[in-house]
């Protein structure tokens, strides 16, 4: 049990710091988002120097072999910096569909180009009725001679409108919530047939709702064994809940400590407000409901390469019923206690109220979670 | 950065928790299961069980019988301990006392109290808060006036946690009553058969006796029994208050309480349903599990962190421990009252083991409403959870 950086666990934390403070300012940030794709290419290329597009790629593949806790670091640090960039998509999501389901031929062609840059990803796996159920999938691909027939619609798909390629899932089999049956499938985001709708989301970030009519793929397209991806599936979402655990604890980090900063100089009744009862144990609840919250983030990175899917499971479902609450909390209270100036555009506090709301809906909020675990035995065990 | 625990670690876990498994003697077991309170005779059998083994002390220095384990070890033992459920040894003095003696004391006082605190040979009970001098503890007002080789000591402490079994007491006293408030006070050892001792129970809304109040009347203390220097004893106090880090949360503790109710869940029915299949319960029930989780993490952290904290400062996160650790053993009160719904209401007499009388309702019930009221003190002794957060607020966050 050691909770300290490695040397270079050390290492990877100050340089990726070092770059997000250097060129992903707050007010850098915002004018990135002003940008065509929403986001900066040039920062991309600055993340692809530093080597963390193929951090937990195998090294035989143009990897890292870097593991949970690499991504964490970088997690935490793209939440302080409110970072737009495809990281979740591109490497979490769709590069570790990669990792779990690709071929090795697969992912010699594609990890070298995720890791210089060249290649973003989307997963387009969400569907309206599915809400938070993975295994809801409606779209549906069909065996047409050695082609795959893909029809069908993805919603709210992260980055899916600068993606290059996207990863869909559709139905070889099966009914529409049956676990088997299901295929993963890497297409061309420029295929014909694909009409990608793209949106900024609220918390600056973009998403795409996106249309399958009649997109024809070849057979090693399919990553994987077509009807067989939900493991892998579940598997990344698992990885991409540990990834968003700990992007929410910079992202508390920074509500939490920009807070305490104005309670130090904000001056009202002669005296600076820290000095009021209220706030400073106000300033207190949010603490620990910060570092509750960083003590499940370990806990999900500790979980993140766990086998039995099961454990994973209940582990990411716990983990993301606390960032969900306390995230809610410290961000609600890093509002409130900045009064007017925390509910203006122009200050940072409310985008990082706005990333934490939407970190806790992507795959499910607290009380979806709640549920899910409220129906194993739990965490402690008889 | 690593999340597992080492080979060795989990063996040693293994080892205590047999241990715990075959030495807790059957009846203390049950009384804690079951939320009753221990009597003196559990309380002293089984310290001297810990102590053969040589686990009576293990926060101590090596030097006085410490066991010179690493934060981890300590960790593995408390929390096992709690979950076995077994009682600890006794805090007052292994905790609180031992600690100051080891750092504060003299050769003579090492020599002889150490082993008896041990043994628990002495029962001791401790003796800061005063009617007037509670959160506010520097304001106390016991005097103690120097009267050849005897302090000659008057006043009042209260809510003494079962000084009516106690041989000794450890006081903070004021010898300097012209000096600033935390500067006149000194640490004293009081013996509690001295005469001008009286110790009058105060009994709780749970109906228990396990606090008291003890009034000093012209007791002669022997100089002797001053610990470390005269008007420094608020200096030991505060390294006592802050000494207990590795286990304060009580991680074990909701753990085992979990367990139980899981237990008794599967038992207690609604209708045709066992109430561990209600879905609200179920809620409720993991909401408290994840808690408990991330303060599980957190405490971990906190003794992982041991070996690089370099000054002898208290890490400050332990106060987060003890507002969390409080909160959750106090809402697994709330679950149990949830739990056994109207059969929390009869108050039999007879709380004590020994009654012959059947159960009213499920066997399990009637500790249940004690147990929640008992427990609302949790988060109001040792820095009630207000003064936690004002230090927090102090000393992390610098407000
Ligand atoms: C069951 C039990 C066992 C105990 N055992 C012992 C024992 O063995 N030996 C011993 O010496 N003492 C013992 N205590 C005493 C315990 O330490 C005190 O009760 C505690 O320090 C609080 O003091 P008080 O009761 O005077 O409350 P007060 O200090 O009067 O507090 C009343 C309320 O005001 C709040 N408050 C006080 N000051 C502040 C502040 N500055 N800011 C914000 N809020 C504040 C408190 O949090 C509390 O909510 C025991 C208490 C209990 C209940």
């Amino acid at each position: 049990m050691d909770f300290d950086l490695s040397e270079e666990q050390q290492l990877l934390k100050d340089s990726v710091g070092r770059l997000l403070a250097d060129h992903s300012s707050f007010e850098q940030r915002q004018a990135n988002r002003r940008e065509a794709e929403g986001w900066s290419r040039a920062l991309w290329a600055k993340y692809a120097e530093l080597g963390i597009l193929g951090l937990s790629f195998e090294e035989k593949h143009g990897g890292l072999s870097a593991g949970p806790v690499e991504t964490m670091v970088v997690m935490e640090a793209l939440g302080r910096a409110l970072a737009l960039e495809p990281y979740l998509a591109t490497v979490v999501l769709a590069g570790g569909l990669i990792r779990h389901a690709g071929s090795d031929a697969q992912k010699s062609t594609l990890v070298p180009k995720i890791a210089d840059g060249s290649l973003t990803l989307a997963l387009a796996h969400g569907e309206r009725q599915a809400r938070y159920e993975l295994a809801d999938v409606a779209t549906t691909a069909k065996k047409d001679g050695d082609v795959w027939v893909i029809d069908g619609e993805k919603g709210v798909v992260l980055h899916g409108d600068s993606a290059d390629k996207l990863i869909v899932s559709a139905r070889i089999s099966g009914s529409r919530r049956d676990r088997d049956g299901i295929g993963l499938f890497l297409v061309d985001a420029n295929a014909s047939g694909i009409v990608r709708r793209g949106y900024p989301t609220v918390d600056g970030l973009r998403a795409a709702e996106i249309a399958f009519t009649g997109v024809r793929v070849k057979a090693d397209a399919a990553l994987g064994t077509p009807g067989k991806a939900f493991a892998a599936i579940e598997r990344v979402v698992d990885e991409a809940i540990a990834a968003l655990a700990a992007e929410s604890i910079g992202v508390m980090s920074v509500m939490h400590e920009a807070t305490v900063e104005y309670l130090k100089t904000r001056k009202q009744f002669g005296t600076t407000i820290g000095a009021f009862q209220v706030l400073q144990h106000r300033s207190v609840d949010m603490l620990i409901a910060l570092e509750q919250a960083r003590s499940m983030a370990y806990y999900a990175t500790m979980m993140a390469a766990e086998p039995d899917a099961a454990e994973r499971r209940k582990a990411m479902a716990a983990a993301k019923v606390q960032i969900g609450r306390s995230g809610k909390f410290v961000g609600q209270q890093a509002i409130q206690l900045h009064g007017g100036i925390g509910m203006t555009d122009e200050y940072k506090v409310g985008h990082y109220f706005k990333r934490m709301t939407m970190i806790d809906t992507l795959f499910g909020p607290a009380d979806h979670h709640l549920r899910a675990l409220a129906a194993t035995e739990g965490l402690v065990e008889a | 950065m690593d999340l597992r625990f080492t080979p060795e670690e989990i063996a040693f876990r293994d080892e205590v928790r047999a241990f715990f498994k075959t030495s807790v003697p059957e009846v203390v077991r049950r009384k804690m299961t079951e939320g009753h309170h221990l009597a003196k005779e559990d309380f002293v059998s089984w310290q001297r069980i810990l102590n053969k083994r040589g686990w009576a002390t293990p926060n101590w220095s090596p030097e006085w019988g410490g066991t010179g384990w690493s934060p981890v070890q300590q960790y593995f033992f408390l929390d096992e301990m709690q979950q076995a459920p077994a009682p600890p040894p006794l805090q007052f003095g292994v905790s609180m006392l031992g600690p100051v003696l080891i750092a504060f004391g003299n050769e003579k006082q090492k020599k002889h109290f150490l082993p008896r605190i041990a043994n628990l040979d002495d029962w001791w009970c401790q003796g800061f808060s005063e009617p007037g001098a509670g959160s506010d503890l520097a304001s106390l007002r016991t005097s103690a006036k120097r009267d050849g080789d005897h302090y000659v000591v008057n006043g009042q402490k209260t809510w003494t946690t079962l000084a009516q079994h106690a041989d000794w007491i450890f006081c903070l006293v004021r010898t300097d009553p012209a000096a600033k408030k935390q500067e006149g006070i000194s640490f004293l050892l009081i013996d509690m058969k001295s005469k001008g001792v009286t110790v009058r129970p105060i009994i709780t809304i749970d109906g228990g006796h396990e606090v008291n109040e003890v009034f000093f009347d012209d007791v002669r203390v022997p100089v002797e029994n001053l610990v470390g220097q005269e008007n420094k004893g608020w200096d030991y106090a505060k390294f006592l208050l802050g000494n207990e880090r590795v286990g304060i949360a009580r991680v074990g503790v909701t753990k085992e309480r979990i367990r139980r109710l899981k237990h008794l869940a599967r038992g207690e029915r609604d209708g045709d349903r066992p109430m561990i299949e209600d879905q609200g319960f179920r809620e409720r029930l993991a909401s408290v599990e994840i808690e408990l989780k991330a303060l599980e993490m957190t405490q971990l952290r906190v003794v992982a962190s041991e070996k690089n904290r370099k000054d002898k400062k208290p890490d400050p996160a332990s106060s987060i421990l003890k507002i969390k650790g409080s909160e959750l053993q106090q809402a697994v009160t709330e679950l149990a009252m949830e739990l056994v719904g109207p059969y929390a209401m009869p108050a039999p007499d007879e709380l004590d083991e020994g009654s012959n009388e059947p159960p009213i309702g499920p066997d399990w019930a009637e500790t249940v409403a004690p147990v929640y009221f008992n427990w609302r003190k949790i988060s109001i002794y040792g820095g009630s959870n207000e003064i936690q957060k004002n230090i927090i607020a102090k000393a992390i966050l610098g407000l």
